[in-house]
């Protein structure tokens, strides 16, 4: 069964619709990569999957169980979204990390404030789940430094480290390298690699299209707000079917 | 004579600093409730709105927010009016209307109740635009990450937004405090008897003394060692919080 079934996604800002009729699945430890140009949606859905936006109509299941849907008002309620975010992690574009807090405390803090809240784990085991994590991200000895004494590129993979804290079903991408320098880019497309590796299920908003093709294994073309062709990520990078994606793509051969 | 003057200005001066002490005890909590009243979006009739299409009064209706509208309302008529003439009616108009004459107890602690009073609301109004000015400074991405990670709004605020948000607004507030120090005087309109009016005291005659203008020169030295002494203190708040950016 596939971890994440989304059905007829429709999301509108005002009179434009962002989203229409967006439908496809996820199996467990696969990577899905969304492409398309600016505005064609991408960032919307990661967003309408991490309840940061609440989609108009259709639904969201993640293992079978219906975490939104909107003909059912039950499954819109505030409350419960707290608890159904949880499902997933999402890592911004611009990091979005808590300047105030060092590297580790940026990664341990949600799971410390879960862990008082419910009971469970004590503090010193979440710290050191921290570490670890940080260790994983190549950044051991950078656990004690605050946001702004570290590179982009090092902030974000705190920032992954953070999402990866709360051990996610699905971790989710909104294009992670797009701030940094091409030197910096490497380094985190590296750590997303290493954790397809590890058969992390994960969604990637990107615009490296070598990135996409070789790391994941399905890909999704998104414009205006509809999927236009999905399937085999080497297949839709190298032999796209449809018109709009050869179009797309040729942008980026030029390069 | 030296004695005689230090000691009442002395003592007028810790009824000023007594004055500004209960009204940043009160205008800073305050202000923060008044901040988040500011910024409140329930609207009770949103329910009027549904897509682009609705026509004008629904729109306007559906879109009106009643806590934040009173709030602004409050915060435009406290500022927009001077604070003495808001010391003078809430001190002298209600004795007019009651049946049981002033309710403010007589004497200096009556005075002082409605200067508290009438400073913690003023004060309030200018803090919580100070606030709403410093959260609304913080990216919204601070608070999607907080979401995103499962935390509860409350704990977003106190856990993310309000360390950045205070950061944010240390120069501003260093200069209501500093104000407020020397508004406190504005109080001896209803006769509180602060440092100004201790001062004065001994030009119109006090103690036995009186045309000695020197003690008025000095209630200055009072208020800039006060002064100092918060500059000292903003200056550095600002660096203990230099640690992130």
């Amino acid at each position: 069964m596939a971890i994440l079934e989304v059905k007829n996604l429709e999301k509108h800002f005002g009179a434009t619709r962002v989203l229409d009729d967006i439908s496809f699945s996820l199996e467990e430890g696969q990577a899905l990569s969304v492409i398309g140009s600016s505005g064609s949606g991408k960032t919307t859905l990661l967003r309408c999957l991490n309840f940061l936006e609440q989609p108009d109509s259709g639904s969201i299941s993640v293992r079978g169980e219906m975490l939104f849907d909107a003909a059912d008002p039950a499954t819109r309620r505030e409350e419960t979204v707290r608890e159904k975010r949880l499902h997933f992690g999402l890592v911004f574009q611009n990091f979005n990390l808590f300047p105030q807090y060092t590297a580790l405390k940026n990664v341990t803090l949600a799971r410390e404030l879960l862990a008082k809240e419910r009971g469970g784990e004590d503090k010193a085991s979440i710290e050191a789940a921290g570490r670890e994590l940080l260790a994983r991200m190549g950044l051991s000895d950078r656990a004690g430094h605050y946001p702004h004494q570290l590179s982009g590129g090092q902030q974000q993979r705190v920032a992954i480290a953070r999402a990866l804290a709360l051990r996610p079903d699905i971790l989710c991408f909104d294009e992670p390298t797009s701030a940094l320098d091409p030197e910096l880019t490497g380094e985190v497309l590296r750590v997303i690699r290493q954790l397809a590796e590890e058969k992390t299920t994960m969604i990637i908003v990107t615009h490296e299209m070598a990135f996409a093709r070789d790391v994941a294994d399905q890909v999704m073309f998104m414009d205006g707000g509809v999927i236009v062709e999905q399937g085999d990520a080497r297949q839709v990078i190298e032999h796209p079917q449809e018109e709009r994606t050869r179009r797309f793509l040729a942008h980026y051969a030029e390069k | 004579m030296i004695l005689t003057v230090l000691g009442a200005l002395t003592e007028g001066f810790l009824s000023t600093l007594q004055l500004f002490a209960v009204t940043l005890l009160g205008a800073v909590p305050l202000g923060l409730v008044l901040a988040f009243g500011s910024m409140n979006r329930w609207a009770p009739l949103g329910f009027l709105i549904h897509g682009p299409e609705a026509p004008a009064w629904r729109q306007i209706l559906g879109g009106l927010r009643p806590i934040n509208l009173v709030c602004r309302f409050l915060i435009w008529i406290i500022r927009g009016t001077p604070l003495m003439l808001q010391l003078i009616i809430l001190f002298y108009v209600p004795g007019y209307y009651l049946k049981g004459g002033s309710p403010w107890p007589a004497g200096q602690n009556g005075r002082f109740l409605a200067a508290a009073i009438a400073f913690i609301i003023n004060y309030s109004c200018y803090f919580s635009e100070i606030y709403r000015g410093g959260i609304q400074s913080v990216p919204v991405g601070q608070q999607e990450a907080g979401l995103v990670l499962g935390m509860t709004k409350r704990q977003i605020f106190f856990r993310v937004t309000l360390l950045q948000m205070v950061k944010r607004i240390v120069p501003p507030m260093s200069n209501e405090f500093i104000t407020l120090v020397k508004d406190t005087a504005i109080a001896r309109i209803i006769s509180y008897q602060e440092l100004i009016w201790a001062g004065y005291a001994f030009l119109k005659g006090s103690h036995g003394y009186s045309g000695l203008t020197w003690p008025l020169f000095f209630t200055g030295v009072y208020y800039l060692c006060f002064t100092g002494l918060l500059t000292w203190f903003f200056g550095w708040l600002e660096r203990r919080l230099d640690y992130f950016r």
